[in-house]
This record gives structure tokens, sequence and C-alpha cells, in this order.
């Protein structure tokens, strides 16, 4: 037994407030990130679901509204915060800063990551943005009408453009940009760990497929971030300094000229939100990706197909993923010239999505696919990857989005691909990972049950969708009786909803799962799944510098499944040679 | 040769493992390995139990979703409109291709999933080995390329036609202003030149919602209107404008939308052939009443054109 002192090591904290609280351990920060993630997720949940009910029973009596039924400027309050909250507070933390940080360092064989101080720092960031951004609900005026885009001049331009467009708006304003420091922060700390902290052996072409997803996804983030937080900032300006970086003179709203502003562009600030807005759509399913193919080569007891190519088209969706933001814009005015651009590297980012799939179907091909859980989220990320992948192929086109853009039809493709696939890829992560986290079962069958409701839920949620959109139905609707062509469609609107409460409802299921098993569930050992990698290698839960200061060296690639002459189908990376088919 | 194909993503070889390192011991594994055939020993309890009926479940499911899917796209039960113009029917064709390229794709990915899921569950069988096949994805990788981006190059032609190419010579110029929650169309009138607008004179309220500016004698004869008239067969060309917010000009059977953005005039141009009353929803959120921020676009024949415009031109002279 050689004890490598790496010169760094550390004692665990004592306190309850430095282990739990204020913790600079990884694991307890990516923990804490999924609790936040959690709750987030129910909470955007909820709000969609009064969403649904409105639509389909306008004059039904909520519990929030003292005058009887919800109002316009309340629905589209809540279409604000539901998208708000789902994309900064779930699809961004959850997959990368929560599976992230949990996973990433034991993946690569460090102790911690690179800045624990700062990975707690960008923790307490986000959190203060979440406190923030919802707190926008109980201010005079309420929480911003102005949907999670915040096109100026609505948002830019105060109270006088709609309710909740006052302080509601500024809180909007100031909680994203808080939420846009917490991620950058993080994301140095991911890219720094993964190329600086990686164990003897480590090599990148041994890194599992999560691990290169995290840190592309890290890139992007770095990246795109510091863009929106510069747009923030100057929408801040224009809202409270009197600058006008988004307003052009000449406005009259209601009757009232603004002669505050003037010489503004309000495509600007398109072109910075979606520059970050696109890949931000990356960084909500490209950890989804590598999880998905982790969790379907460990379950289907086979290499990863095409390794190298996976590699690859990670690199080319993120590096794609930052020449394609005008296609949220072939129809805001810029110049159409440059759409024709904008389209065919859309069309081209197919290419390596349509790589990833083919080589999770060579993957699954010819394997032993044991149906656990996991697999079967990692399975239904799949499925829902190609069918959400594929609406974009319409959407990317100029000529077709001069019909579908703004309809119901954008909110089915992106609900799809980057909601629900990433959500899948976050199930079959916590399903994956869970007996790691706390050192116990997740019940298999309660998941099952879970598995099915969600998965058939959720098709006939947004699925339905794209029926709506192909008939002209605007989004951001807050009701279907003003405009006359969206009366057929109640029926499709009235199937929805009540999709929508089951699948809702079933959601239910897996936090009894989740909270039952991590105090009853079964006891999980060191390695239940028979997987590769080095979070395997360690006891469940891990100890608190991970490999209690042995730090493992590698010696083989990610996926050796079933290899042709060992005695086990697996061998994992640390496994030394001579020990190869030996009991372990 | 090997690094132009790695950059189309493909592996070294079909079943031989270059990164693996190959030592003495490993060596050795293997030839025990290969005098001892009993793979079945490989086998574990765990995931096994109740797998076909998994398997069988979540395949069919694929089926079933898959079937109908794909009735339902071709049911057409809710679906756009009739385009009534040339250009409404070449988004409609360039849709349709879409459709059915994509339609192939998902058919395909969605029932190979399925067949892969039933075909290779565990039934105690050891898992191929095998980590890539270059001339598999070499080709995969072409044909997608070909596809996705030939259709994009295709749709092409109608997007230019929409945007390339300005309104044709003697057009109707009507002027679009959106503003919350409401659309008003105006004409330039026989003079054939739009008059000036103040912001200060706006008031929707005392029936200038423009502010058309009285002073200057071009904007005298202006007709303003809350809902539009186009002859039928008669090139328009659209200017679209907004006094405050954001709000998206969007008129399904004309298979058309822009923005209306504040500070820009944008042109847009249409010429439809089938008469009708149409309706004009806003498409881009403007607010709380953006939900009922609609108009209506009536193409009607040249006579009842003339006939309207006439009334118009004859209610501003009693002003």
């Amino acid at each position: 037994m050689v004890t490598h002192d790496s010169g760094g090591h550390h004692h665990p904290p004592t306190s309850f407030i430095r282990k739990y609280i204020f913790s600079t351990d990884h694991k307890v920060i990516g923990l804490q990130y999924y609790f936040l993630a959690l709750f987030s997720v129910f909470l955007g949940m909820a709000l969609s679901m009064l969403m649904r009910i409105h639509l389909v029973w306008p004059s039904a009596k909520m519990p929030f509204t003292p005058g009887g039924q919800m109002t316009p400027e309340q629905y589209l309050a809540l279409m604000t915060m539901h998208g708000s909250i789902m994309v900064f507070m779930v699809l961004t933390t959850a997959p990368q800063s929560g599976f992230g940080n949990y996973a990433l360092p034991i993946q690569i064989g460090a102790e911690d990551m690179a800045f624990p101080v700062l990975n707690m720092l960008s923790f307490w960031t986000t959190l203060l943005s979440l406190i923030v951004l919802v707190s926008a609900f109980f201010v005079n005026g309420g929480a911003p009408i102005s949907g999670w885009t915040a096109y100026p001049p609505l948002s830019a331009l105060g109270q006088i453009a709609g309710p909740g467009q006052g302080a509601g708006q500024t809180l909007w304003v100031v909680g994203v940009a808080i939420f846009c420091i917490g991620s950058l922060l993080g994301a140095l700390n991911f890219i720094t760990t993964t190329v600086d902290l990686r164990a003897k052996g480590m090599t990148l072409g041994r890194m599992p497929l999560t691990v290169w997803a995290w840190l592309v996804t890290a890139i992007l983030g770095l990246l795109a971030f510091g863009v929106l937080l510069a747009a923030c900032l100057l929408l801040l300006l224009d809202r409270i300094a009197g600058t006008s970086f988004f307003i052009p003179g000449g406005l009259v709203v209601t009757d009232t000229p603004i002669v505050s502003h003037t010489g503004g562009s309000p495509l600007l600030w398109q072109h910075l939100f979606w520059f970050f807005g696109h890949p931000e759509v990356y960084i909500a399913i490209l950890p989804g990706m590598g999880v998905a193919s982790h969790v379907l080569s460990t379950f289907s007891r086979k290499p990863v197909f095409g390794y190298k190519a996976m590699v690859g088209a990670l690199g080319a969706i993120g590096f794609l993923g930052f020449c394609v933001w005008g296609h949220h814009m072939f129809i805001s005015g810029m110049s159409p010239y440059s759409a024709f651009a904008f389209s065919l590297l859309t069309m081209t980012i197919g290419v390596p999505s349509a790589i990833k799939t083919f080589n999770w179907l060579g993957t699954l091909w010819g394997g032993r696919i044991q149906f656990t859980t996991a697999m079967m989220f990692g399975l239904g990320f799949v499925s829902l990857f190609v069918t959400g992948g594929l609406s974009g192929l319409f959407l990317a086109q100029p000529s077709i989005d001069l019909y579908l853009h703004d309809t119901y039809f954008v909110v089915a493709h992106f609900h799809l691909i980057m909601g629900v696939a990433a959500i899948f890829g976050i199930f079959a992560a916590t399903y994956f990972w869970f007996p790691k986290m706390f050192g116990r079962m997740l019940n298999e069958t309660i998941g099952k049950v879970h598995f099915w409701f969600t998965f058939v839920g959720v098709y006939s949620i947004f699925m339905p969708m794209h029926f709506l959109g192909l008939a002209g139905h605007p989004r951001r609707y807050a009701d279907t009786t003003g405009v006359n062509f969206l009366g057929p469609l109640h029926s499709v609107h009235y199937f929805i909803t009540l999709a929508a409460m089951i699948t809702i409802s079933a959601q239910l299921i897996f936090l009894f799962n989740f909270f039952y098993s991590m105090k009853a569930g079964q006891k999980a050992s060191e390695n239940p799944w028979n997987a590769t990698t080095l979070e395997w290698s360690i006891p469940s839960p891990p100890p608190f510098d991970n490999f209690a200061g042995r730090i493992p060296v590698v010696y083989r690639g990610p996926y050796e499944f079933s290899v042709p002459g060992a005695t086990d189908d697996y061998i994992p990376q640390h496994l030394t040679p001579e020990r190869v088919g030996k009991a372990h | 040769m090997m690094s132009s194909l790695w950059l189309f993503g493909a592996e070294s070889a079909w079943r031989v493992d270059t990164r693996r390192p190959s030592t003495r011991a490993d060596h050795l594994i293997r030839v025990v390995a290969a005098n001892r055939p009993e793979w079945r020993k490989m086998r574990r309890k765990s995931g096994e139990q109740g797998s076909a009926a998994v398997a069988f479940t979540l395949a069919t499911f694929l089926v079933i979703f898959t079937v109908v899917t794909v009735y339902l796209f071709l049911a057409k039960i809710w679906w756009f409109p009739p385009a009534i113009s040339d250009f409404g029917a070449q988004i409609d064709a360039q849709f349709h291709r879409t459709l059915i390229i994509t339609g192939i794709v998902f058919v395909l990915a969605q029932l190979g999933l399925a067949l892969a899921i039933f075909r290779s569950r565990d039934r105690g069988q050891k898992a191929s080995f095998f980590e890539g096949n270059a001339v598999i994805e070499f080709i995969w990788t072409l044909a997608t390329v070909i596809m996705f981006v030939g259709l994009g190059l295709y749709g092409e032609h109608a997007w230019a036609e929409a945007h390339f190419q300005g309104a044709a010579r003697g057009a109707l110029q009507l002027e679009v202003t959106g503003q919350q929650f409401a659309w008003n169309f105006r004409y330039a009138g026989p003079d054939g030149k739009f008059g000036g607008t103040k912001p200060e004179l706006v008031s929707a309220s005392s029936g200038n919602p423009l502010g058309l500016d009285p002073r200057d004698p071009a904007s005298k004869d202006d007709v303003v209107s809350p809902v539009a008239y186009v002859p039928v067969g008669q090139e328009v060309e659209l200017l679209i404008k907004t006094q405050d917010v954001t709000h998206s000009f969007y008129v399904r059977e004309l298979r058309l939308k822009q923005d209306a953005v504040p500070g820009m005039t944008i042109h847009m141009h249409f010429n439809a052939t089938v008469p009708g009353e149409y309706e004009l929803a806003c498409a881009e959120l403007c607010g709380l009443g953006h939900y009922r921020m609609r108009s209506f676009v009536s193409v009607v024949s040249r006579d009842e054109f003339d006939k309207w415009m006439g009334d118009q031109e004859a209610a501003l002279q009693q002003q």
C-alpha cells in the first residue's frame, strides 16, 4: 500500500457549518447545486402547471390571485419565471455544476477541484442569484412579463411598458447578472481542474466522455456567460442610469413620448443575448450527452462506439454552437444575407449530432443491455434527442421559419431537446450516481414506474405542441380567445394540460424514491453497476478527499467492457495489468 | 488518410484495439481465456431479471410512438391553412421536402433504437467487442452532410425571393405600425407620399394613432385604418414599423412573419391571389395584451378595393 502524499493533503472539517454549509468539498458543493436545482425544478414545474390550467380553464380560481382568475400579466410573469428558473437554475446547474462538481474530480483521479474556495463561492453566488430572481415575485408590480429572453425596449423602458417591468424586471436583470458571475467562476474551475489535476495515466484519450462533455461545456460557459453579463449590465444601465444602449429615439408608449432615450438598438441586445443563448442550449445538453454515452456503454456492457468521433462531435457541436446564434433572429430585422450563413451553419450542427446518435445506436448494437432505471433514462434521452433535434431542421431554414418562428412548434422543439432531453440526462445521472453519492441504491421498481410516467408523459405534452405550431399558434399567448383561428385548437390544449398534470404529479414518485432511498434504500457496494471509471474504485459514499490519500494510476481507456479474453466483462481503469482477470 | 478520416470522426479499425497497451500479462490472459470458452462465467444476475419484458415494452412503445407520430403528420388534422400566394406555395413545398427527409430519419432512428433495444437485450449472451468502424462512420457522416446541407441550400430560394429582391415595380405601398396592443395601416393616398409624423402628436384617443403632422401637406390625404384592404393579384410592399416595443407582423396564409423593430422600417412584399379575410396576429411578445393584438388583412377584388379606398378618402374630406 503506497501512499501518495500530494503535499496539499487536507483533513476533513469537523464542524457542521464547514462540512455541509460553507463547504469547500467538491462533493458537498455538487450536492448543494443538485438540491438547488431540485428545488428550482419543482418550482418551475409548479409555475408551468398554473399556466397550463389557465390556458384551458381561464376562469379557474387561483390561490394567489385575490380577484379570482389569473390576469394576462400574471400569466406572462409565470411564463418569464418558468423559463428563467428552468434554463438558469435547473438546466445550467444540475448537469454541469451538480454532477460535474461531484463526479469530475473523482473520475479524473483528483482530490478536489483546482480552486475549492472559488468553488464554494460559485455556489453561494448562484444561490444568491436564485433568491434575487425569485424575489421579483414579491415586489410591487410582480415578476417581469418580458420572457426569459427579455427583449428591449419592453424590458428596458420600465413600469410604463407593463406591470412587472419596473422593480421586477430590475431584479431579474440583477439576478441573471449574478448568475453569470457564479457560472464564470465555475467554468474557470472546471477547465483548470480537468487540465491540471488528472491522475497519472489519465491521458486525454482515456477521459470518460462525461469529463469531455463537462470540459467542453465549461469552455462554452466561460465564453458565453461573459457576454450575457455584459449585456445585463448594459440593460441595467438603460433602466436605471438613463443610457440608451438598446432604446432608440422617437418611441411613444401608450400616447406618451419617451424623450429621455435616443440612438440605441434593440437588435444589439438580441445579438448579445443569443450569442450567449445558443451556446447555453449546448451548456444544457452536452453534459446529458456525456452521461448518455457513459450509461449506454456501461449497461450495454460494450465500449462506446467511436470514442474519438464522440469527442470530436462534442468539440464540433461546441464550436459550431458559437456560429449559429443568428438562427434565433431570422425574422428580427437583421440582415437577410446573414441568415443564409447562419442557416447553413445550423444545418451543419445536425452532422455531429447525427454522428452522436449513430454512435449511441452502434454502442447498443450487439451489446448485452441491462435495463436499469439509469439505462432506461439513457435510452429515453436518445429517443428524445432524435425527436427534438429533427424539428430543429425545420427551424434552421429561414424560409420555413417565416411561418414557424415564435409559434408553439418552437416551444415543442426546445422543450424536447434542451428541456426534456437534458432532464432525462439528469435523471440517468441521478439513478446512476445516487449509490455513490448516498451509499444506498435508489429503488429500481419505483424508478421504472417513474420512468414510464415521465417518458410517455413528456411525449404526450410536447408532441401535440408541434401541431399547434403548424396551425400557426403564436407562443406566449396568455389566452386563446383573442384570436379567431385559435378556437379549433382548444382540444389540443386540453390534452396537453391533462398530460402535464399527470406527468408533473408523477415526479412526486421520484421525490419519494429519492428521499426514501436516501434513508432506507438497500446499501450500495463500492461498484454496484460493475462500471469501469475511477469513482467506482472508492467507497460509497466516498471519503472526504476521495481516494484517502492514495491517488490512483490509470492504465486504460474508460470503456473496457467485454474485452475478449478477460475473466470479467469489465476492466476498471485503475486496475494494474497484472491484476486484470484476477478476482477483484 | 487516417488523419483526414479522424476529422470525420472515423475510428481506427474494426476490432483492432490500438489504444490498449499490450503487456505480457494481458497476452497471457488472452491465451488462457481463448482455451476456456466458458463465457457464461461472465454472466451475472443483476439486470437480467425481467429484461425481456422491459425490452419488449420499451421497443413496443417506441414503435407505437413512431406510428402515431407519422399518422398525425399524414392526417393533417391540425395543419397550416392553404397558402394564398405563389410565394406561400414555395414555402409549403420546402416544408414538405424537409418533412419527408426528417420523417425518414425519424422513423429509421426510432425503429433502429427499438430494434437495438430488443435485439441486444440481456439474454445471458456475451456482448460483442468493437470500438468503432471507420467505413460505416465515414459513410453516415458524408450522407448526413449531403442531406442536411443540401436541404438547407435548397430552401434558400424562397428566402431570397422574400428578402433579397424588393417589391415589384408599381407595388401598392402599405405602412404597418404596431403599438401596444393594436395595428394601424396607412396608405399614402392620391399623392403617393406618406406624410410626416411626430411622436408628440400621437394620440390614439383623439383619432391620430400614428401622430400625423397636419402641417405637412403630404399627410393630409394619408388614409389610416385599423384593418387592411389589398387588391387581389396586386403586389403589395409592406413598410413595417412600431411605435413602442417589438411586435411581429404575422399572417398565416401569406406565410409571412416579420418583427416590427423600434427605430427601424422593414420592407416585405407579397402578392395575394386568393380573396378572403385573413387574420393578422402579433407574434412577438409585446406586453400583457400580446394575446389580443390582432387585426385583419382583406384581399378583395380591384373594384371592391377602389370602393373601400374611395369611402376612406371621402371620410377624410369631411374631417
